[in-house]
């Protein structure tokens, strides 16, 4: 596999990063009170905390779906507050890849052809190298044999597979993952770990991950706290969850 | 360049998730089906009903007959203060010719869609033979030009329409009438007791009775020579290539020559004002339909892009701009409407070929022709193609403008 596009040191950086929800009413609520991050090229790390925390806020803020009320959010050196709607979709196609909880394949379509969905959606038109890297991807996540198969087809662990292969397919700077491992039984939640760490290793991908399994998180390289839309502990693979009141198992708001 | 436009990121999502919705496609392509295909028949039928009756009518009706002024009764001046009561008559319209109508057909003839213009000259008489008698209107025509004008030629069923100074062509009625076939003689009378006797060339079927039993048609010259109107002509009746334009033209002699002129138009106002109502009837029938169809594609749509307001979540994140997105309905909307056309084409073009076997007058000939027109399918496809896409702006627009965040979260 090449070389993720953009080789910037700091893929990710934010800067005082704050978003409300219900600006300008009476039940405005700050979710995110000024986060600062900065995540390294190749950087393997665990977002953890408590349900309501702002967790998938700030995930969504990192992914460009959504725009913080202040403070920036920098990919790889390109700093996003300037750029408009359609600049932002086409920087997210190119460097972010995305692993949600419940997979969400498109069921009308084979295994392959979700894999290939994100080439195909940038480069406007089907080719043959597309499918060629789609398949390749596949055969990396051990699916090679699946790839005509419709996504319903396919059992969770499978589909997650496929989820991780799609968010590769734009060989993104950055891999954010939502509970990938959430919706699975250990063993494909073991087996979607490793390659999502395989490929952090091998290809240089920064992975972020939101989990509540603590015994996952332990296996990143960093764990990143978030509270009350704060990040309270921002540590190298040490035994933060065990000293932190808000770990255990809860849910993502 | 692969201009394939089944290798599109935007076709290829279209035409999947209308697979993958198939009932629902289904549904509404065949509702587009019958709707197109109801506006296709109508339409068809429409216009071959009118193109049958115009048809019939201009068959031994010149689009435009130009005749002499009437006659009219001018009251004597009054001479003094004094009032003075008077009753005018209406003058007794006596046969004449045009003034100077050769000039007049001439200047006819220079017309832009005028096709032809021939004189006539018309009296009434009666038609003998041995003991019968009926009464007939003669026709004295110029074969060459006359038959530019209206089809008699063709409409010949035996012997020839081109008559000499001493033929006459007869209808099939007064044939069967009077006993007689093509070669047989036949006197010509008028109530003034002229009598000629002409041979008969030719017997015509214009279908209809009253023209076939009660027309006759001999030379001009033969017509002057026995209504007293030599060199005369009491009509030109004049052929445009459009009738619908008849009376533009005939508007327009109006002013430029002290003739009457009267156009096929006016002369059936009748015809013409039902003939108008029939066409609003059938426009607005095919209009509520055409609405009916694109009220039931953007439902669909709508449906649509709420069922898979997680997927188009996931294309946007994914990096699917939103002009994609709106594209991949508004394919869905035309693809429905083509589809739906196609078939409706389909069955129109059924209901059409079944409506000529059925539809058929008792001796089996059709009760009117309806003409399949290749053009009018073309044109349904590109207009519900096009209905299918304006149905489609709102949901496409609906679902092009969705937040990611938001439809991935549901």
């Amino acid at each position: 596999m090449a070389e993720p596009a953009g080789l910037h040191a700091t893929t990710l950086r934010l800067t005082g990063l704050r978003k409300s929800y219900g600006a300008g009413t009476a039940v405005a609520t700050e979710v995110l009170h000024g986060i600062d991050l900065e995540l390294g090229r190749g950087e393997f790390a665990a977002l953890i905390g408590p349900s309501g925390s702002g967790k998938t806020t700030l995930l969504n803020l990192i992914g460009l779906l959504d725009r913080p009320d202040a403070g920036s959010v920098a990919i790889a050196g390109d700093d996003t507050q300037s750029l408009d709607q359609a600049a932002l979709t086409e920087l997210r196609g190119r460097a972010i890849g995305f692993i949600f909880q419940y997979h969400y394949l498109l069921p009308a379509f084979t295994a392959l052809e979700n894999v290939m969905m994100p080439v195909l959606a940038a480069r406007g038109r089907l080719d043959r190298a597309m499918r060629a890297t789609a398949s390749g991807l596949l055969e990396r996540v051990g699916l090679a044999a699946w790839s005509d198969q419709k996504a319903s087809q396919l059992s969770g662990g499978q589909q997650q597979r496929v989820a991780i292969a799609r968010a590769l397919a734009m060989n993104p700077v950055l891999v954010l993952a939502d509970e990938p491992s959430g919706n699975l039984d250990t063993g494909n939640a073991d087996a979607v770990f490793d390659l999502m760490r395989d490929v952090n290793e091998n290809v240089g991908t920064t992975f972020l991950i939101v989990t509540h399994d603590p015994r996952l998180a332990q296996r990143c390289d960093r764990i990143i706290e978030l509270v009350d839309g704060r990040i309270v502990a921002d540590r190298a693979n040490a035994d933060v969850l065990r000293r932190s009141p808000a770990a255990g198992p809860a849910s993502s708001p | 360049m692969n201009l394939n436009p089944l290798t599109r990121f935007d076709v290829i999502v279209a035409l999947r998730f209308m697979r993958e919705g198939l009932m629902q496609t289904t549904l509404i392509v065949l509702g587009v089906a019958l709707g197109g295909g109801v506006i296709i028949f109508m339409s068809a039928l429409l216009s071959g009903l009118q193109s049958n009756i115009i048809h019939r009518t201009l068959n031994y009706q010149a689009p435009i007959r130009i005749l002499a002024p009437d006659q009219v009764a001018r009251p004597l001046r009054q001479t003094g203060p004094a009032a003075v009561a008077s009753q005018v008559q209406p003058r007794a319209q006596q046969l004449r010719s045009i003034d100077q109508w050769q000039r007049i057909r001439a200047e006819v003839l220079r017309i832009d869609g005028v096709v032809d213009a021939t004189p006539v000259v018309t009296g009434p008489g009666f038609a003998q033979r041995g003991d019968a008698t009926r009464a007939v209107s003669i026709i004295g025509i110029d074969p060459a030009s006359y038959f530019n004008v209206i089809a008699l030629d063709e409409k010949v069923v035996a012997g020839t329409g081109d008559v000499g100074p001493t033929d006459i062509v007869i209808g099939t009625e007064l044939a069967k009438d009077l006993g007689t076939a093509v070669g047989d003689k036949l006197v010509l009378a008028l109530a003034n007791g002229t009598m000629t006797t002409f041979s008969v060339r030719g017997i015509f079927d214009f279908g209809s009775k009253g023209i076939n039993e009660s027309s006759v048609y001999i030379a001009l010259r033969s017509a002057q020579s026995m209504l007293d109107l030599p060199g005369g002509a009491a009509s030109i009746d004049v052929k445009v290539r459009d009738p619908f334009a008849a009376e533009t033209i005939a508007q327009r002699l109006r002013g430029s020559a002290d003739v009457h002129v009267d156009s096929w138009i006016s002369a059936n106002a009748q015809f013409f004002s039902a003939m108008s109502a029939q066409i609003l009837a059938n426009t607005l029938i095919r209009v509520f339909v055409g609405i009916t169809v694109a009220l039931g594609i953007a439902s669909v749509l709508v449906v649509s892009v709420v069922q898979k307001s997680k997927e188009i979540g996931i294309l946007r994140a994914m990096g699917t701009a939103r002009g994609q997105v709106l594209r991949v309905f508004l394919i869905q909307g035309g693809v429905m409407g083509l589809i739906g056309a196609l078939i409706g084409s389909l069955l129109a073009w059924a209901f059409l070929v079944l409506w000529r076997n059925v539809a058929t007058n008792p001796d089996g000939t059709p009760l009117f022709v309806v003409v399949i027109e290749p053009g009018l399918f073309g044109l349904a496809c590109a207009l519900a193609t096009l209905l299918g896409i304006l149905a489609a702006v709102v949901p496409a627009r609906r679902a092009a403008q969705l937040d990611p965040a938001v439809a991935i979260r549901g």
